[in-house]
């Protein structure tokens, strides 16, 4: 039995963050009616010109910058040629002679250990609109807002050798962007696309196999069901004694199946040449040094930081830093309530618990950093109980209530006075003679069971230390 | 005596001084098209009744003193290429006959700011792609100097209108000589100028890095007015160039002492008519008598202009007319089968044959394989023309030489040789390739009376220099102007508007 090494290379496509459109000052905001977001520009209206939106240019050169590329000091971009209706000039406006990014990598972990994988380049482009067919009228009808909106694509080296580690190499360049700001590389919304480019080879060969390219991935899981499928398809042919033929091939998820698209030999001839209508893009060590300079605290560094100066444990630091949402939510509380750790354990067990149960993304916290500060206040000054703290923070969860105001107006401050507390406790010991005469007996766990009940009565509020103390006390004067 | 029998300068001086107004011009105008253009066929589609709003609120607005400019109240016709919001704009082509842009190009709007009225748009080649303005698919415009020649192309339409008394001036564009040959044909004054110095937004695109939208009007001044109303840095387009001086009209000085102009040996080679030569060789005459220093000298490489030139030209517009598709506006089969036969039906339906040369031309350049061969040495030939170029101009302030190798040709007589046409564009596609700025001006006329082209080139940026050695030729007077050989017959058989709409 023969053994086979996968290799595998991404085009990754990701659409950056800007307010207006590449070429036209449209805004790139989602929703919005169809069309609602177009100019001449960007529904390619006869005599309509394109110019460059500087932003584009800063956040393709920061990534660049952040995964150790060479920027192009003369960029340029080239037509691709090719009609169709989503794409109004009939030829999409792209990098293909000088990408602005070249010779870059990123280093990866996976269970096999660290590796770096190559970036070839990295290029700016425009996004082509949308084109819905519509079955009941039997029309097809398009929306331009997308059209227009800013995109880089990340043309991966052949380096990856498994789904593992093209999830590490995805999860890597979404974790740069994200804190680049750049983008929120959301793989389901289409902010991130992957497209990924597989081949095997008999282990120890030096030659490539004939490769094929893997479209529609909209997971993380797509990816890597679609990387084994492919890889298994690709060793039968091979095992059949047959050709796998280089294609493009569609992934079904549902199915989690592919269909070939197109084959090499009618790959359409995109004609590129050099775009007149844009000069080329100059870029000096100033400008690059600026860029650099504004380049936010990464992951990496924050990783370190939270563990050295915030003393927190590697495990918090990791998921912490392992979405630029948590890392944003728990340095604003954190500088809010100089409590770090119990800023993360808040964020890491409530929040994610809330996250999770609501199906939602790190994106949609919608709640403000003063408002969970307080509630670490409240709780940690003893002015309300760790139960009655779970529940107000659903609230801000949900709400983004104001906590202090909120336990004051629920009346769920703790109740810390002996006299208040004395009567629910003689009332818990007077309905439950059971459980006293088990503790005379000397069943000591009988007392929680007692607490238990007053803390019942008393909706979570009273404060247990007191209720232990009184139950002790008055049970030892029965 | 008509209004459009004036220079556009002239004209605006006489309704700022109150003697005329706007109104009365343009009505002038539109009873000259009236008149006219049954006969030539200068326009594709006039905006008789706008214009005459138009002319009441720029009236008011100069009476206000809020309009102050030479050119307000002054009519204007605009290539058809050039967007014009809600008035339709055709480029010739069928494929566009019901397209109203919603907004209007730069030059344009920064003409209607100044105060010149827009009184219609004129014919042309199709998509720019000819030099008789007979691939027009509005009818061919005939020269007012002869009906059986044509006017020259692609902005025959412009340069007609102009010399048959339509209009006080017209806006044109310049890919390979589309001012400045018809401008020579017609026996008025064109200029091109230098690229990035007027905006191209809104100039529906033909060759996108040779493009240039220039003024056709009866004299030098004129010309340096209206270039001076349509430049900009325009941060709308790209290839817009800041530049220092605007401030063209500085350069009307007749006074070429000491200019040092040079005729290039090969511009007066084989293929030249005699006439041509004889004429031009007389007006570098005229300029040394006045203290210019002229010699010949050997530019070299003339001969490949004409391959590069349409190698890059067809190979833009090939892409550029891909928008064209029926998806979104212009004409659409009406009858097809799924996306593809859309596409194709669409466009076969909708594109002439000349255009269809060139988008097949331009498609066959890019193609992979051939790109390198043919794109790639295009290009560099372009930057070796500029080399040459800009060796002459070490040398040179100006470079003089005919515009066309021979007078209007016959109706007719073009479009059945393409490689013919293509090579009369011998003295003008260079001009572009290297995005110098070039003017043309009557020089004289053939023994059949149609008009010869003079041409002057400068160096990039270097407008004034050929815009004070054309006045200083104007002034020695040693052509006669247009508007005494208008011929007298169109005027006369004109039998009123019935132009297609």
């Amino acid at each position: 039995m023969k053994t086979y090494e996968t290799v595998i290379g991404l085009e990754v496509h990701v659409e950056l963050a800007t307010r207006t459109k590449i070429f036209c000052s449209c805004s790139t905001e989602f929703g919005g009616a169809p069309n609602s977001h177009t100019c001449p520009v960007c529904t390619g209206q006869p005599g309509s010109l394109p110019v460059l939106n500087r932003k584009v240019v800063e956040y393709a050169m920061a990534v660049g910058l952040a995964t150790n590329c060479t920027i192009t000091r003369c960029s340029k971009f080239d037509r691709k040629n090719y009609f169709y209706p989503d794409n109004p000039q009939n030829y999409q406006i792209s990098q293909l002679y000088l990408p602005i990014c070249r010779n870059g990598g990123v280093e990866i972990e996976t269970a096999a250990g660290k590796k770096t994988v190559g970036i070839h380049e990295i290029h700016m482009e425009e996004d082509a609109g949308k084109l819905v067919h519509d079955e009941w009228e039997d029309v097809s009808i398009v929306d331009y807002n997308r059209s227009g909106v800013p995109l880089i694509e990340i043309v991966s080296e052949p380096d990856m050798r498994s789904a593992e580690e093209v999830i590490a190499y995805l999860e890597k360049l979404r974790l740069i962007i994200q804190y680049l700001g750049a983008s929120d590389c959301k793989l389901n919304e289409g902010s991130m696309r992957a497209d990924v480019n597989l081949s095997v080879r008999e282990a120890g060969t030096e030659r490539f196999g004939t490769r094929t390219e893997m479209k529609n991935l909209n997971s993380f899981k797509a990816i890597a069901r679609a990387i084994e499928a492919e890889r298994a398809r690709q060793i039968e042919l091979i095992e059949e004694g047959k050709a796998v033929v280089q294609e493009t091939r569609r992934w079904d998820d549902n199915k989690e199946y592919s269909y070939a698209m197109r084959s090499k030999e009618d790959a359409q001839d995109y004609r590129y040449f050099p775009e007149p209508d844009l000069v080329p893009v100059q870029i000096d060590d100033a400008w690059i040094a600026e860029v650099k300079a504004r380049e936010p605290e990464m992951r990496d560094a924050k990783l370190a930081r939270y563990q050295r100066e915030l003393g927190l444990p590697e495990y918090d630091a990791k998921i912490l830093t392992g979405d630029k949402h948590f890392a944003d939510l728990f340095e604003a509380t954190t500088a809010l309530c100089g409590k770090p750790k119990k800023v993360s354990n808040w964020i890491m067990v409530e929040t994610i618990r809330l996250l999770k149960e609501n199906g939602m993304d790190a994106d949609e916290i919608a709640f403000s950093p003063v408002n969970l500060a307080k509630l670490i206040d409240l709780a940690d000054s003893g002015s309300i109980t760790s139960t009655v703290a779970k529940e107000v923070f659903e609230k801000i969860f949900r709400e983004d209530i104001d906590s202090e105001q909120y336990v004051k107006e629920h009346g769920l401050a703790t109740v810390n006075d002996e006299g208040a507390l004395r009567a629910v406790v003689e009332q818990v010991l007077a309905e439950n003679p059971k459980s006293v005469e088990d503790y005379r007996n000397g069943k000591e766990k009988a007392i929680g069971f007692l607490v238990g009940q007053t803390m019942r009565q008393m909706k979570g509020k009273a404060n247990p230390g007191i209720v232990n103390e009184l139950l002790q006390k008055l049970l030892r004067e029965m | 005596m008509s209004l459009m029998s004036l220079t556009a300068t002239e004209l605006g001086r006489k309704i700022k001084a109150g003697e005329a107004t706007a109104k009365q011009a343009v009505r002038d105008a539109l009873d000259a098209i009236d008149k006219k253009d049954g006969e030539l066929n200068c326009f594709i589609t006039v905006d008789g009744e706008e214009a005459l709003k138009r002319a009441e609120q720029v009236q008011r607005m100069i009476e206000d003193g809020a309009l102050t400019g030479p050119l307000a109240g002054v009519p204007v016709a605009v290539k058809d290429n050039l967007c014009t919001e809600g008035l339709r704009t055709t480029c010739a082509s069928k494929i566009l006959y019901n397209f109203k842009p919603t907004y209007t190009a730069q030059a344009v709007e920064q003409l209607t700011r100044a105060g010149a009225i827009v009184i219609g748009k004129t014919n042309m080649d199709e998509f720019a792609m000819g030099s008789t303005t007979e691939t027009s698919a509005y009818g061919q415009t005939k020269n007012p100097w002869n009906l059986a020649h044509v006017p020259g192309g692609s902005s025959g339409g412009s340069c007609a209108a102009v010399a048959a008394e339509e209009c006080s001036f017209a806006l044109g564009s310049d890919t390979g000589g589309s001012i400045r040959q018809p401008s020579s044909f017609c026996g008025v004054t064109g200029l091109k100028p230098t690229y990035g110095t007027v905006s191209r937004y809104g100039l529906i695109a033909y060759g996108s890095s040779l493009d240039q939208i220039g003024p056709v009007a009866r004299d030098v001044t004129d010309c340096a007015v209206i270039l001076e109303a349509i430049s900009s840095y325009d941060r709308k387009d790209s290839t817009s160039v800041k530049r220092e001086d605007y401030d063209f009209t500085a350069a009307l000085a007749d006074d070429v002492t000491g200019m040092r102009i040079g005729i290039p040996r090969d511009y007066l080679g084989e293929g030249l008519d005699k006439e041509v030569k004889d004429a031009v060789r007389a007006a570098a005459e005229a300029l040394a008598k006045k203290g210019a220093i002229v010699e010949e000298f050997d530019l070299s490489l003339v001969e490949y202009a004409i391959p590069a030139y349409y190698v890059i030209a067809c190979a833009e517009a090939s892409s550029n007319l891909a928008r064209f598709d029926g998806v979104k506006y212009g004409h659409r089969a009406k009858e097809y089968e799924g996306l593809h036969n859309m596409y194709k039906k669409s466009r076969s339906e909708g594109f002439g044959p000349e255009v269809k040369r060139r988008i097949m031309l331009g498609s066959f350049v890019l193609s992979s394989g051939y790109y390198d061969a043919y794109y790639l040495k295009a290009l560099r030939t372009k930057a070796l023309i500029k080399q040459a170029f800009d060796r002459a101009f070490e040398k040179y302030d100006v470079i003089l030489g005919p515009a066309a190798p021979t007078t209007a040709p016959k109706l007719g007589a073009s479009l059945c040789d393409p490689i013919k046409m293509y090579l009369g564009d011998i003295y003008t596609v260079s001009v572009n390739l290297a995005g110098l700025p070039a003017i043309t001006l009557p020089c004289g006329r053939d023994a059949a009376g149609l008009p010869i082209g003079l041409q002057l080139i400068g160096d990039c940026f270097a407008e004034k220099k050929i815009i004070r050695a054309a006045y200083a030729y104007e002034q020695t007077g040693s052509y006669e102007r247009v508007r005494e050989h208008v011929i007298p017959d169109v005027c006369q058989s004109g039998n009123g508007s019935d132009m297609e709409e």
